[in-house]
């Protein structure tokens, strides 16, 4: 394996992980607009706390795509045919959240409105459940052919871990969510964000627990990366521990960048446990796929290299940007914008 | 029906589908742009009022247009993992560096032009929507780039151990001169796409008789890039014919209708039927000369469709024919040749009779321009099923077939179920955007932001 093949896997993790801390809280406020708004006024200032950012935190996804296609063809194409339905239902609910947003903006009656929220509500849970579902069945193991493709059956995507782990995801993006809504409001919604978010943390750190004792029982991280896995399901807890305390003591910003820990450490977990494969074959599997099996030519990452560390930081710096213009809390008793 | 035909299918729907809201708002992000450009300069409210009224369509063409775009870098893995392997090398980069470099600064600047009307200084509030125009095109260059090395691979080798593509020269892949006439092709098209959709729904406007005087200006803005641009993409294409001629001839032959080679001065064919199973050209209207005219970079006569069949069979290997869907290129030149000229010719008189202030008399001329609101569309989609179809039986031309490019681990069942879901969704989708765009044109760009009733927000607070 060479510096820049490991580079990239390396790259492709990070991408996934801004996907998820980002998009993570966008569809925790879109599971919030139909779970803890109660009227019209907090269903709008929900949807105003993601409407300028939510489409470029969704570009992390799309240049996870491609980078991923760029760096790692064979990894892409195994993956994305072989989690073919598990994604055509993930566009099915990136398109219904996607265009919700404006398309309700634009109704003029209840119903109406009431339609494309429930769309910006199945988009937004069904999206983290089936990436959780995803990830976490792909570090299991699936039965990969000499051709490199899975041919897999129902047991392979949806088994006991795979449901956990989609969840689980789902639940840390719920609460991502309610400490953005925290973070971004003012007014009772605020306080509402903070009280269902305190009913769940039990039920978070009981998740992943289950979720720490299956993978034991279903992966290989324990035999093959025992020290490492260990101390990163240590970290995730750990800012599990410090999401529940900024919550308990009325600390939006220390709860948030918790529940965005706990999803960075998810994916640094299962790219840790997965190295130096892309895709794990299950125990009746031909191969594994392996970073050096996947790859692309040296000239290509070599290119890739020089265009993302030239594009990178200026990306980051209008990006960035962007949250700064946005810094202001919406209050919910006024909507503005 | 097997897997090959379904996911032909798959792709061809959601790339059309796709492609009627890029080039929308790519066109309406400049129109946009320079509509407010000019209210900076001016300090004229009309043009505030302008940019925010387009600004609502464009928005709207823009949510279905990224929405739809998620599929298509899916799709490739998805339901062409073979072609992916073989061409993740030199594929996967353009789309990389498409995602870096454009959709983060479309969808950034987007959301701060959206939210910041009033809150910041007009000076800055316009260099968000360039920015959004600018990306957006940057994203036609990065694909197109991808889309012309599949039909004119250069800057690559053939790996003989793996057997795949591998990129040599990232430089040759932006060197293409196949992308230097499909970049400005496709980038002009969409302007006019934009320009066409104003000038359309004012005349629409001024056919009711409502805010004449801002439709009026917004028709004269419309007919000019109209006019600048339908006649940059026509100069292009006849470009871009030229080299086709060379480099497709399969292509070239099919959308012109030849079988046999052609007598030298050529005649063209206005409207002709061609039998895709006997391989023989059927009843035909032809103009004398005018191929020839029209092919002015070539010398002769034209070769046919059976001669270049045979060429590429000794060229290619013989177990299989060439042809392409001949019917299909030969119409869809002609649309797209018919409706590009067609708008030509309406921004030329547009223009002298707005100005003559004789336009809102021609009550027949502007039931035509209304209806032009969906000529661009036509051709535009005409445009990409030559470009597209035209390559069969190739994905990358020369080197790898579609039948090939297939997963073979997909099979028929989930690729007809998400086939019938796209098409449920895009029906979905189409007629709630066809239905909004109407209405936000009727009420026209005046009408009162709707009030929002009031409510209590510190009623039942309680769980």
């Amino acid at each position: 394996m060479s510096t820049l093949e490991l580079l990239w896997f390396i790259i492709i993790g990070v991408l996934f992980t801004g996907f998820f801390f980002l998009e993570g809280f966008d569809f925790g406020v879109g599971m919030s607009v139909k779970l803890l708004a109660k009227n019209r006024h907090e269903r709008d200032a929900l949807i105003n706390t993601i409407g300028p950012v939510w489409d470029a935190n969704e570009v992390w996804l799309i240049t996870a795509g491609g980078a991923l296609f760029a760096s790692f063809p064979e990894w892409y194409a195994t993956l994305f045919s072989g989690y073919y339905i598990v994604l055509f239902l993930i566009l099915f609910g990136l398109i219904l959240r996607g265009v919700s947003f404006e398309f309700r903006h634009h109704m003029e009656s209840d119903r109406g409105r009431n339609f494309w929220e429930w769309a910006t509500f199945i988009g937004s849970t069904l999206t983290p459940f089936l990436f959780g579902l995803m990830f976490t069945s792909l570090v299991r193991g699936m039965p990969i052919a000499e051709d490199k493709n899975i041919y897999a059956s129902f047991g392979d995507y949806v088994n006991v871990f795979s449901v956990v782990g989609g969840v689980a995801v789902t639940l840390v993006c719920f609460l991502h969510g309610l400490n953005y809504i925290r973070l971004k409001t003012k007014g009772p919604i605020r306080y509402r964000a903070q009280h269902v978010a305190k009913r769940l943390y039990p039920v978070l750190f009981v998740g992943l627990v289950v979720f720490a004792l299956l993978l034991w029982s279903n992966t290989d991280f324990f035999d093959k990366r025992p020290v490492s896995t260990l101390i990163i399901l240590l970290a995730i807890i750990a800012s599990a521990v410090v999401a529940a305390v900024g919550t308990y003591k009325d600390k939006e910003l220390v709860s948030f960048l918790g529940t965005g820990g706990i999803l960075a450490g998810i994916v640094i977990l299962l790219f840790n446990g997965m190295f130096p494969r892309v895709m794990i074959g299950s125990a009746d599997a031909v191969r594994d796929l392996l970073i050096v099996d996947a790859a692309s030519t040296p000239y290509t990452l070599k290119v890739m290299t020089i265009v993302t560390a030239i594009l990178l930081p200026i990306v980051l710096c209008y990006f960035i940007w962007s949250y700064y213009v946005f810094r202001k809390r919406i209050n919910t008793e006024k909507i503005e914008g | 029906m097997d897997i090959l035909t379904l996911a032909r299918i798959q792709f061809a729907m959601t790339t059309v589908f796709h492609f009627l809201f890029v080039p929308l708002s790519i066109g309406l992000g400049l129109a946009v742009a320079i509509m407010e450009t000019m209210y900076v300069v001016k300090k004229d409210e009309v043009y505030k009022d302008m940019a925010k009224f387009w600004g609502k369509i464009f928005l709207l063409s823009f949510a279905v247009g990224v929405v739809t775009g998620i599929i298509q870098e899916f799709q490739f893995g998805m339901n062409w993992s073979e072609y992916s392997r073989f061409m993740g090398d030199i594929f996967g980069a353009p789309l990389a560096v498409e995602a870096l470099l454009a959709f983060f600064m479309e969808s950034t600047f987007i959301g701060l032009w959206s939210f910041t009307w009033d809150k910041v200084s007009p000076k800055v509030h316009v260099v968000f929507m360039w920015l959004v125009a600018f990306g957006s095109t940057l994203s036609a260059l990065w694909i197109l780039a991808a889309n012309s090395f599949m039909q004119n691979p250069v800057g690559f080798k053939i790996n003989e151990v793996t057997g795949r593509a591998e990129l040599e020269s990232f430089s040759a892949l932006l060197k293409n001169h196949q992308l230097w006439m499909e970049f400005p092709h496709v980038i002009f098209g969409a302007f006019v796409t934009g320009a066409f959709v104003i000038v359309g729904i004012s005349a629409w406007k001024m056919l009711r008789k409502e805010d004449t005087n801002f439709f009026k200006k917004s028709m004269q803005i419309g007919l000019v890039l109209g006019l600048i641009f339908s006649i940059a993409t026509i100069a292009v294409g006849h470009e871009q014919t030229q080299a086709i001629i060379e480099d497709q001839p399969m292509k070239f032959a099919a959308t012109e209708g030849i079988y046999e080679d052609t007598e030298d001065p050529a005649p063209w064919k206005i409207m002709g039927l061609m039998n895709e199973k006997t391989n023989e050209e059927g009843p035909s209207i032809e103009i004398p000369y005018l191929l020839s005219i029209l092919g002015s970079s070539h010398e002769g006569s034209f070769k046919g469709m059976n001669t270049i069949n045979e060429e590429l069979k000794a060229k290619y290997g013989d177990e299989m024919d060439y042809y392409v869907p001949v019917n299909a290129l030969f119409w869809s030149f002609r649309f797209m040749a018919g409706f590009g000229s067609l708008m030509a010719l309406l921004s030329v008189v547009g223009l002298v009779l707005l100005r003559n202030d004789k336009l809102q008399k021609m009550k027949w001329l502007m039931v035509i321009m209304s209806l032009c609101t969906f000529a661009p569309f036509i051709a535009n989609t005409s445009g990409w099923l030559i470009t597209e179809l035209g390559r069969f039986p190739w994905t990358v031309y020369g080197l790898f077939t579609i039948a090939d490019s297939v997963s073979p681990s997909v099979t028929a069942p989930q690729l007809l179920f998400s086939n019938i879901m796209y098409f449920l969704i895009f029906a979905l989708l189409g007629g709630v955007l066809v239905f909004l765009v109407q209405r936000t044109a009727k009420y026209g760009p005046y009408a009162e932001e709707k009030e929002i009733e009031a409510t209590d927000p510190l009623s039942k607070e309680a769980f």
